[in-house]
């Protein structure tokens, strides 16, 4: 039977890291490969509306990476950091910097862990961790803007119908 | 007509609003002294927000005094839901690919059961 897997995202209050945890029906290899392979990764990182396009992706230890996500408009949003580590299956851990902030130095460091779980299942556990409070509540409330870009775009579709 | 909480506050003037009677009840004068915008126009986007329960209007005397509901803004207020939402939309296409690639290893290294 098919249970949808519960997406936990905890933040909790004056911290300045957050968590990300996630089931997958999947073996851990398979979903570390997912996370790991940049023509893999472009096939579902990004949020909705967005095309991603990587500029490089060198994905091993002391490797690096950059990315674009694309709007329908043609904005663009790069994404770069370098790769820590790449640990098949179990752990990646690579630094992350939007770069269309106002002011440079705003890098987090995102561990991502991969447990292996009976029936070919894998918990995703990540976790980033900001230079403040403030900027980890940024980058959360950054996709609250966007959620709220979203609720404009459904108001237009309502005032079409 | 119940209106989409999402739908209401998508607006600027309006989420201006709710953050002022957040703070403290007012009445509909005070607030649209707050704007450089008609009254009536101040009163339709107020309208919007009781209907979709975000404000409730309490007669006070003779004024008419706005205030916010706390619970019905704490939903909209969850200031990771949208994040939260950005990520599953993700993982569901990750979800999508991972059985796609489940599929291609069958096949390529025949049925494995």
């Amino acid at each position: 039977m098919a249970t949808k897997n519960e997406l936990k995202v905890t933040a909790e209050a004056g911290k300045q890291d957050l968590f990300i945890v996630r089931e997958f029906d999947a073996p851990r290899e398979l979903v570390f490969e997912a996370f790991t392979d940049p023509d893999l990764l472009v096939k579902w990182l990004g949020p909705e509306g967005m095309k991603m396009t990587v500029d490089y992706y060198d994905a091993r230890s002391g490797g690096s990476y950059r990315y674009i996500h694309t709007d329908e408009k043609g904005n663009s949003y790069a994404f770069r950091g370098v790769i820590h580590e790449i640990a098949a299956p179990e752990r990646a851990i690579q630094t992350f910097e939007f770069e269309g902030m106002p002011e440079k130095g705003h890098v987090s460091m995102d561990t991502a862990m991969f447990e292996a779980l009976p029936n070919d299942r894998t918990r995703l556990t990540i976790q980033s961790v900001f230079r403040s409070v403030a900027d980890r509540d940024g980058i959360v409330k950054s996709g609250m803007e966007r959620g709220l870009k979203e609720g404009f775009n459904k108001l237009d579709e309502l005032l079409k119908a | 007509m119940r209106r989409d909480v999402f739908q209401a506050i998508a607006d600027p003037t309006r989420r201006e609003i709710i953050n002022m009677v957040a703070q403290q009840s007012m009445n509909l004068n005070t607030i649209a002294q707050n704007f450089d915008m008609s009254r009536p126009a101040i009163s339709q986007h107020i309208k919007i927000l009781t209907e979709c329960g975000l404000i409730i209007i309490k007669q006070q005397g003779r004024e008419r005094y706005c205030e916010a509901q706390l619970k019905q803004l704490a939903e909209v207020a969850d200031w990771i839901e949208p994040f939260r939402k950005m990520w599953e939309h993700q993982f569901n296409k990750l979800d999508d690919l991972l059985n796609q690639m489940k599929t291609n290893k069958t096949k390529k290294h025949g049925n494995k059961k």
